[in-house]
């Protein structure tokens, strides 16, 4: 069984939001929301600065807080890939998920229910890459199979320094980012 | 420096959090006020196991007023949700890692409990009730012609009283996204302030309609069920101290267990630290200082402490100083709370 992570080089990212588009087309998010983003950091004192763009979504994290803390069980790990789901029809909108996130990579679908990125598993399971993968223009981000050895994000993850966001929080989260 | 931008702008979430507005710090104001009244509606119940007692002791009509004022919190919950028509999803399911799963069967169990309490009273408290139903004064009668069962009910209405209180702070403590809520101490903060909370309730309600009897009318006899905790007769004065004795101890301990939490959260981490100010000297200082400390806690504890030394007479003022002062702390918990966030890490040099 996958265990789905992905692996986005922040030397590429350009932070050109194509995956942000892509991520709302296929998805259907509704319009003033995003399941994807961009974020740009730039660290140090003039002149030396360092600039890393980034895209982020929810981390599809190993010990998901959102999980724990449903109580209804709307929130939930699937066995196929191990990421982090929400059933629309057992989610009450409670936001105790939302608030217990710390990248707050969650929100309030219109229609009531606690949406996210999903890591586009009705195109995984197809055998395509998550819509937003598949349209990078710097070929940024790659998605796969942390368990399997000889995937290409393991291959990243052995050669590449990386780093993850907010490791502190414990929630081993599994979107890495090259640097 | 770090100078952080992003694009996310979802409403609720961006520029900070803000899903929970008022409905979740008034629930947990009011599961506060039932939780102290169901501990000292219990301990109440373990006297008249005793023997000590009669009927219209002045709890025993609070498990009507609990359960009045716990629909008013589940009210407040159901209007926060978001997917409401899905809100039976809870009780479908048992998650036991989720303090809210935790929390809503503890509720289904609170509700029950707080319904055969109020049978000790019910049928002298709203005749027209006990008249309409008279199998309700055959139940009570039997209830309360035996003490083990009393008994029974007091210790539920205790262990139960006290899982309310401590659940609501777990709650919001179990969510490590969020650092002003990470101290354990919050559970027994909110604990100790429902109980006071509670004892203020109790208070304002025995002084309005005091020594009157039950109206007979329907309507009428409702509501002076709720509202008139002690029943026709007056209360001895000696009970009427010892309720706010028992506050003055629950008002120090909430102070003690405050600066436990702010100690708590300046030594934990910078992310902590940064969450405390923004209650100690941040946007939420003015209502934390002057709303929760001083309003809520130190004045009710001088003036009752004047009470009691018969230096002025007993009035609900600090009643009503001690409810001001609970709602605050929830609201200022609940919002301050959602605006704390984890800070990124500023290594040297930068």
């Amino acid at each position: 069984m996958p265990r789905f992570g992905m692996v986005i080089d922040t030397r590429k990212c350009v932070g050109c939001q194509d995956c942000v588009v892509a991520c709302q087309v296929e998805n259907d998010v509704p319009q003033g929301h995003c399941r994807d983003w961009i974020t740009t950091e730039v660290r140090g004192t003039f002149p030396q600065l360092h600039m890393e763009i980034r895209t982020e979504r929810c981390n599809h994290c190993d010990n998901p807080p959102c999980v724990t803390c449903c109580p209804t069980g709307a929130s939930h790990v699937e066995d196929f890939g191990k990421t982090v789901q929400v059933t629309a029809n057992k989610c009450i909108g409670c936001k105790a998920c939302i608030a217990a996130c710390p990248y707050d990579a969650r929100f309030v679908h219109p229609e009531g229910y606690v949406d996210k990125c999903t890591f586009c598993m009705h195109r995984v399971k197809d055998g395509l890459d998550p819509a937003c993968v598949s349209v990078c223009p710097t070929h940024c981000m790659v998605f796969g199979d942390l368990d399997d050895p000889k995937s290409q994000v393991n291959a990243l993850l052995r050669t590449r320094k990386f780093h993850t966001l907010l490791p502190e929080a414990g929630t081993r989260p599994r979107v890495f980012y090259l640097t | 420096m770090l100078e952080i931008t992003s694009t996310r702008h979802n409403p609720l979430i961006d520029p900070h959090l803000g899903v929970w507005s008022w409905e979740i710090p008034l629930y947990l104001f009011v599961g506060g006020i039932v939780a102290g009244m169901m501990v000292i509606g219990g301990l109440a119940m373990l006297r008249l196991a005793k023997g000590e007692d009669s009927r219209t002791f002045f709890s025993m009509q609070t498990p009507l007023l609990g359960f009045v004022l716990m629909n008013i919190g589940m009210l407040a919950l159901l209007l926060d949700l978001t997917h409401r028509l899905y809100v039976w999803r809870i009780y479908t399911t048992f998650q036991v890692t989720s303090p809210m799963a935790w929390g809503s069967w503890v509720l289904l169990v609170v509700y029950g409990v707080l319904m055969v309490s109020a049978l000790i009273r019910l049928p002298d408290a709203w005749p027209w009730l006990g008249r309409t139903v008279p199998v309700l004064k055959t139940w009570s009668d039997t209830l309360v012609a035996r003490p083990t069962w009393i008994r029974a009910l007091g210790w539920a209405n205790l262990v139960l009283g006290i899982a309310l209180g401590i659940y609501t702070g777990i709650l919001l403590n179990t969510m490590v996204a969020r650092p002003l809520w990470n101290s354990a101490i919050l559970g027994p903060l909110f604990l100790v302030s429902g109980l006071s909370a509670g004892v203020a309730v109790m208070h304002i309600a025995a002084t309005l309609l005091q020594g009157r009897s039950a109206p007979q009318g329907m309507v009428g006899g409702a509501f002076s069920a709720m509202l008139q905790p002690m029943g026709p007769q007056h209360p001895e004065k000696k009970t009427a101290e010892s309720l706010v004795r028992y506050d003055q101890m629950f008002l120090v301990a909430e102070l003690v267990f405050i600066a436990i939490l702010l100690i708590n959260l300046y030594t934990t981490s910078a992310s902590h630290a940064v969450a405390a100010s923004l209650i100690t000297t941040g946007p939420y200082a003015l209502a934390f200082w002057g709303g929760v400390v001083l309003v809520g806690v130190v004045l009710p504890l001088a003036w009752q402490g004047l009470e009691l030394s018969h230096k002025v007479a007993h009035t609900v003022v600090p009643a009503v100083l001690v409810l001001a002062g609970g709602f605050t702390l929830r609201w200022i918990m609940v919002n301050a709370g959602q605006v704390s966030e984890i800070t990124p890490v500023l290594t040297l040099g930068q």
